[in-house]
């Protein structure tokens, strides 16, 4: 007969253990040595032998579908805007209706264009201090990790240094010295996020190193690089991904905090931070233009993170969700 | 304990120093000499070498370095290019504003957070401990000047209840006043930093509930708040400990955004005005005030961690961030 369907489980209950929901009848294959020491104190790499087949996360689901809405309108501004940016023919506030589907701002411009910039630039700015802050941080974390002790300390402590400086302020001077502008905003940005990635990395790398794999694969005559290339990055990457994801949605929001303080991106292709600071006078007679960029920047915010999250249920289906 | 304060304690004049020689290069790097706000337009270059010699930038950068030390060590800041003030003074009359509302916004968030962030995963199989999670996940994401903007919109120019920004001219004077104008910055900064304080604690919390320790002192007998009290509270606090220092200093540098959103006359918009105006003696004496306070937080913060957990007495680095 057949077996009874197991319950499904609610989405806010703790998953039950992995090997459990598994026929305890067919034995699993022997994983070499390696494999299995990785497995109980690492978190999985994605392509690794428990991938998480059917089972899907749903806040990676619902992170995917938010940030993919801001992604898709973002895409759509490069090839088709509903009006010039700096058009203001609309007249000043105009009502939400057509031909402006949300208004105009105090200036005559299409509330509706304005957005979809400023979709394209929050993701530039977020995408781009990632890509600078990670690919400084792994840099600089990877040979930190491989230092032996006086120098690890002093890196340690130098690393502790640049974090306590705080970011913003980091931010503000970079941007006093350079001029207001995206460019400037993603530089300061990245490069404080820089610092964390770097901590990061070397803590992931000592741990990895820590490992008896590794020693194995040395004493089998494995050279540094090739171990770095096949058991220290595939090793990091999940929790480095994880935290980097996080990091975009922080990104984002420092650069819309940047452009409220008129740090940032000047208009017309102006951003969210900039256009509520713009909006802030009028925001008893034209609430939505007050209201619409800051949900905009929750939404890609919130959609980053359950991503994010949804990432760390997947790379390492030990954990609780969610955590 | 001793060897450990004695080698925190220079970690922490180590940094200081460092901190302040990475702000003096940043600020020698800027395009532009000091000595050019002494000077008009069209200035010959007898005139530009006696400015900067009176200014100084006609040093070598180490002496340089080592007399502009001297001066931060004094709380010497210089004076404001545009106004000609001192600095220093000015500061101090700012910090009035910014020590408050950054103190007041991190109470108010740490006794609203820890509540919060316990029930979260004590009750997580109840409907509401899922909720606030989401709450907080939701919380994190919103930026905090427009939380600002949108408790002015309602409280001030809609209801009229409090005022829209501002600060008393006489500062504290009238306690009252100054209270009440502080209010809803306080609030707007309280609510953004207790979003990501109570995801700490909720996993801090997390943590404890699933220890061995705590089910075997419940197993002994002891009642379940009992065994929070004793064993749970000291092992949820050491996380969380090295997280508020942090989050401290995030504070501060959210007070620096609000204080734009408010007009609050504090530090914060005291540098971005500096900024805007290229008034570099006001933003060098500015981030190295706040610098500097950001390391002692996070001195404070390594020290109290070691009170509450004598494991961590004999290590040097860092524990659970």
């Amino acid at each position: 007969m057949n077996a009874p369907e197991p319950p499904v489980q609610p989405l806010t209950s703790t998953p039950p253990p992995e090997p459990l929901a598994e026929p305890l009848t067919s034995t699993p294959p022997p994983e070499p040595l390696a494999e299995r020491l990785t497995s109980t104190l690492l978190p999985e790499p994605f392509g690794g032998r428990r991938r998480t087949g059917g089972r899907r996360s749903p806040t990676l689901v619902i992170g995917c579908l938010l940030a993919g809405a801001i992604v898709a309108v973002a895409v759509v501004s490069l090839f088709w805007l509903p009006f010039p940016p700096d058009d203001t023919s609309g007249g000043r506030l105009a009502p939400p209706g057509p031909p402006h589907l949300l208004g105009t701002d105090k200036l005559g411009r299409d509330l509706l264009t304005q957005l979809m910039i400023g979709a394209r630039i929050a993701l530039t700015a977020g995408i781009g201090s990632v890509a600078l802050g990670g690919v400084l941080g792994v840099a600089a974390g990877l040979p930190a990790g491989f230092a032996t002790r006086w120098l690890d300390d002093t890196i340690a402590a130098l690393l502790d240094i640049l974090i306590a400086f705080p970011t913003l302020l980091l931010a503000m001077l970079l941007v006093a010295a350079r001029e207001a502008s995206l460019g400037s905003a993603v530089l300061a940005i990245g490069l404080a996020m820089s610092a964390i990635v770097a901590r990061l990395t070397r803590v992931l790398v000592k741990r990895v190193l820590a490992q008896d794999f590794i020693t194995a694969s040395r004493t089998s005559g494995t050279s540094w690089p090739r171990v770095v290339a096949e058991h220290v990055l595939p090793n990091i990457w999940p929790t480095l991904l994880v935290n980097l994801a996080l990091q975009l949605g922080l990104a984002v929001l420092a650069e819309a905090s940047l452009s409220y303080l008129g740090l940032g991106a000047p208009p017309p292709n102006a951003s969210w931070g900039r256009m509520l600071q713009e909006a802030q006078s009028t925001v008893l007679t034209a609430p939505l233009g007050a209201v619409a960029p800051g949900l905009l920047l929750i939404m890609l915010v919130v959609g980053v993170n359950l991503v994010a999250d949804g990432l760390r249920d997947v790379a390492d289906p030990t954990r609780r969700r969610s955590r | 304990m001793t060897t450990y304060l004695l080698r925190r304690l220079a970690f922490l004049v180590v940094s200081l120093l460092l901190a302040a020689a990475v702000l003096f290069l940043l600020l020698r790097l800027l395009p532009g000499d000091p000595a050019n706000s002494l000077l008009t337009i069209g200035a010959d270059p007898g005139q530009i070498a006696a400015a900067r010699h009176q200014i100084g930038s006609d040093r070598p950068l180490p002496q340089q370095f080592v007399t502009w030390l001297g001066q931060m060590a004094t709380f010497d800041l210089g004076e404001s290019f545009i106004s000609t003030l001192p600095v220093g003074p000015e500061i101090a009359a700012r910090l009035v504003v910014t020590v408050p509302l950054t103190l007041l916004a991190f109470l108010l968030a740490v006794v609203v957070a820890v509540p919060v962030g316990f029930l979260a995963a004590h009750r997580a199989n109840r409907w509401y401990g899922p909720l606030l999670n989401g709450v907080s996940q939701f919380g994190i994401a919103v930026p905090v000047f427009w939380l600002g903007m949108l408790l002015i919109t309602s409280f001030a120019l809609y209801f009229h209840l409090l005022p829209a920004g501002g600060f008393p001219q006489d500062d504290w004077a009238d306690p009252a006043d100054a209270l009440t104008s502080l209010l809803l910055p306080v609030v707007t900064i309280a609510l953004v930093m207790s979003a990501s304080l109570i995801r700490y604690v909720r996993s801090a919390t997390l943590d404890v509930l699933d220890s061995d320790y705590l089910r075997t002192f419940r197993a002994l007998g002891s009642s379940f708040t009992g065994a929070m009290w004793r064993h749970g509270l000291r092992n949820a606090a050491v996380p969380v400990i090295s997280i508020l220092g942090i989050e401290l200093a995030t504070t501060f540098l959210g007070a620096v955004v609000v204080e734009s959103v408010f007009a609050l006359p504090g530090l914060g918009s005291m540098l971005a005005k500096g900024i805007a105006q290229h008034d570099y003696p006001i933003v060098q004496g500015v981030l190295f005030v706040s610098t500097f306070g950001v390391l002692v937080i996070g001195f404070l913060a390594d020290l109290a961690q070691r009170l509450i957990d004598p494991r961590l007495r004999g290590t040097t680095t860092r524990s659970a961030r």
